[in-house]
């Protein structure tokens, strides 16, 4: 018992090692900051694109979302990272890691928006068609602020998936949470760092499960 | 007919919480007999008829079926209970991942064991006496809410229960599909089934009820043949009630 | 463009690392169908007990299902295989993959179960007890084929976009496709290899996709 509290819990090695991960917390924020502003819009694109009634846009918008949903977010990192400047171009990590989850997430916020956008009866687009209101106002005053409501629980879910993502990160030496936690373990040889590193994802993140699941269960009563 | 009645209630109480919903009730139905409860929202009718097969646990009091005391007993015995008193609901509660024919044989094999092909022979049989035989292939879905309800009595029938208790089987329906149900409620009684009803189909208790109980606040206020519940009620409170609903 | 296709498709490279992807393929195969098993098992298991309205179960199945689903998997995971050793619990790389993933989505699964489970009406409950079914009869002949009905499309996207977790074995030595495919382009300085796993992992996942859209739809039309 006193091996595993000095393995995981041991405070000395939490104390030492916590301004170091403090450093990769902002760092994660930052990455997700990117990520979900450029997953939002990018995935409002995708959606308007698979729900268009002309061919051309709604095929490739499908075959878009289908590929990123299919490809797992780390093996398009690495192929970003370090497949990319084989052909001669330079990326940072930073901008590998952003451009990978935007991808990504891309698919999956858009997934989102679509489910919320044909949640909405039919006779909402007539009646906002019949009095006069174009497409474009029709989603914007119309379609998305229900859709928005509907889909609140999922949009909040992916987002909390967004921040688990920002984790994989570490694989490419970019010097966020998980990596500076897996840094300052090899540098003590304890795994307290990512203990606390997994403690300070579970007080970021278990009010935001919580939430969806109480979404969740309003949904269903 | 013996004089022990075949359900008796005897001082039944039951509060949630704080709230007392059931004060003190003291019914009896004898064997064979209808009776109809009327009462304002609220008063504790359905409370009462679910206490009746313990969907609901009873606070205090006794309820006796056909001279056993369902409330005392271990769970095994509460599962054997339940099987003699059968209950159609408001809102009929069809399983609708289940045929028809499978929603009335389920409780029949897993609850009485009966085999496949009795527990079919019983379910057509029952099907027929509602009129549905012809929908035992049918999804709940597919059916209007007069057959589903229907198809709810026929489940209940099938298994052989001593009493059949009715929380306003017809109000979640359509006007023109009300008679359908009532049609079968009334067959059922010529056929001699113990019955406790809670409706608002007046027109039927005059029609079809031996006594007519009226509850108001969680006891019964008013109790009598329908001629003198509704022709002479006794208290102001049935009054007042009566004038409202009629 | 030729030397795009040099670096990305070259046929002689693909060729040689081929037999390697492959075997990557079958090991990320095997992992994720245990872990789809295990994890959906576990979940209902869970979800089930928690019909039985025990309080302290209950408390501690919901913990459970809450810190699961807040922890990104990866920090587990590193947990889990540089940790242990240090308190003499060696698990090797698959089965640290195996246990962190499936222990995952069966935190998932509870809620999407439970979810399934709250959104039954009362009522059904209530049918199933007036006629003499015991509980356990009511939850496994007419609660339980109603949420696992609900659960079904949530639970494939769920399942998908954990087994894609595979992927984090390259992380800790397990020889899935992914690490397959960066071994073979650090020896072969090229980046084939990488296309050919990408490609891999598409032929494994795009038809899990594609049929997560077909029931999705299905359920889309039993609505109208
Ligand atoms: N599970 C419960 N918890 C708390 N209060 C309850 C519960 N069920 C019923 N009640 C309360 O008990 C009282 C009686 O309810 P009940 O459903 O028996 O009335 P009712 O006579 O059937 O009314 P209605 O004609 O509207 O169906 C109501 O005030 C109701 O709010
Ligand atoms: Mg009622």
């Amino acid at each position: 018992m006193d091996l595993f509290l000095d393995q995981f819990f041991n405070l000395d090695v939490m104390a030492r090692a916590l301004p170091f991960l403090l450093q990769g917390l902002w760092m994660t924020a930052k990455i997700c900051a990117a990520v979900i502003l450029l997953g939002l819009v990018g995935g409002f694109f995708l959606a308007l694109g698979c729900l268009s009634p002309r061919r051309w846009l709604r095929w490739p918008a499908v075959v878009v979302t289908d590929f990123f949903r299919a490809l797992p977010p780390l093996v398009l990192l690495i192929f970003v990272y370090s497949g990319l400047p084989f052909a001669g171009i330079q990326v940072s990590p930073f901008a590998a890691v952003v451009i990978a989850f935007f991808l990504n997430n891309s698919s999956y916020y858009g997934e989102v928006y679509r489910a919320g956008i044909e949640s909405i009866p039919r006779g909402q687009w007539e009646a906002a068609r019949s009095t006069g209101l174009t497409q474009a106002q029709t989603i914007g005053y119309v379609i998305l602020p229900q859709a928005v409501r509907n889909v609140l629980p999922d949009l909040l879910s992916n987002t909390i998936e967004v921040v688990k993502l920002t984790s994989l990160a570490s694989v490419v030496s970019l010097g966020e949470l998980l990596y500076s936690a897996n840094m300052a373990r090899s540098l003590t040889y304890n795994a307290s760092p990512i203990m606390l590193a997994a403690l300070i994802y579970l007080v970021l993140l278990w009010p935001l499960v919580r939430l969806v699941s109480r979404f969740q269960r309003g949904l269903a009563a | 007919m013996s004089d022990r009645p075949m359900l008796e209630i005897a001082a039944l109480q039951k509060r949630f919480g704080e709230t007392e919903v059931l004060r003190d009730i003291n019914l009896r139905v004898g064997q064979g007999e209808l009776v109809f409860v009327i009462g304002p929202s609220g008063s504790g009718k359905s409370t009462m008829l679910r206490c009746c097969n313990r969907l609901e646990e009873p606070s205090g009091g006794a309820i006796m079926i056909d001279g056993r005391n369902i409330c005392a007993g271990t769970t095994r015995d509460l599962n054997r209970m339940r099987l003699q008193v059968g209950m159609v609901f408001q809102g009929f509660n069809l399983y609708p991942h289940l045929s028809v024919l499978k929603n009335i044989t389920l409780a029949q094999r897993k609850a009485l064991k009966r085999d496949r092909a009795e527990a079919e022979a019983k379910a057509m049989e029952m099907l027929g006496r509602v009129g549905l035989a012809h929908k035992a292939q049918a999804w709940p879905a597919e059916l209007s809410g007069g057959q589903q309800q229907r198809v709810a009595i026929a489940r209940a029938l099938a298994l052989d229960p001593k009493v059949m208790l009715f929380d306003e089987p017809t109000s979640a329906l359509d006007p023109e599909l009300v008679g359908s149900v009532l049609k079968v409620m009334k067959d059922l009684r010529d056929e001699g089934m113990t019955m406790l009803v809670v409706s608002h189909e007046m027109g039927f208790a005059r029609e079809a009820a031996d006594r007519v109980v009226f509850m108001d606040g969680g006891v019964v206020v008013e109790e009598g043949t329908p001629e003198e519940v509704f022709g002479a009620p006794k208290t102001e409170r049935a009054r007042a009630f009566l004038s409202r609903v009629s | 463009m030729d030397r795009f296709l040099e670096t990305f498709f070259n046929a002689t490279v693909m060729a040689r690392y081929l037999p390697d992807i492959l075997h990557g393929v079958g090991v990320t195969v095997l992992l994720a169908v245990a872990i789809i098993l295990a994890g959906v098992a576990a979940g209902l298991v869970l979800a089930c007990l928690r019909t039985a309205r025990l309080r302290w179960l209950n408390f501690l199945i919901i913990c459970y299902a809450d810190v699961g689903r807040a922890l990104p998997p990866l920090v587990v995971i590193l947990l889990f295989y540089f940790g242990l050793p240090n308190i003499g619990i060696t698990l090797s790389g698959p089965m640290v993959l195996f246990v962190v993933l499936s222990a995952t989505l069966a935190a998932f699964a509870e809620e999407i179960f439970w979810a399934g489970f709250t959104s039954l009406p009362r009522g059904q409950w209530e049918a199933g007890r007036a006629t003499g079914l015991g509980s356990l009869q009511v939850l496994v002949w007419i609660a339980l084929p109603q949420a696992v009905r609900l659960a079904v499309p949530p639970l494939v996207n769920r399942a998908l976009a954990i087994t894609k977790m595979t992927a984090l074995g390259s992380v800790i030595g397990v020889s899935e496709i992914l690490s397959a495919a960066t071994t073979a382009q650090s020896f072969s300085g090229s980046a084939s290899p990488l296309t050919l796993g990408a490609l891999a992992y598409l032929a494994i996942f795009v038809p899990f996709v594609i049929f997560a859209r077909w029931l999705e739809s299905r359920f889309a039309w039993k609505k109208a």
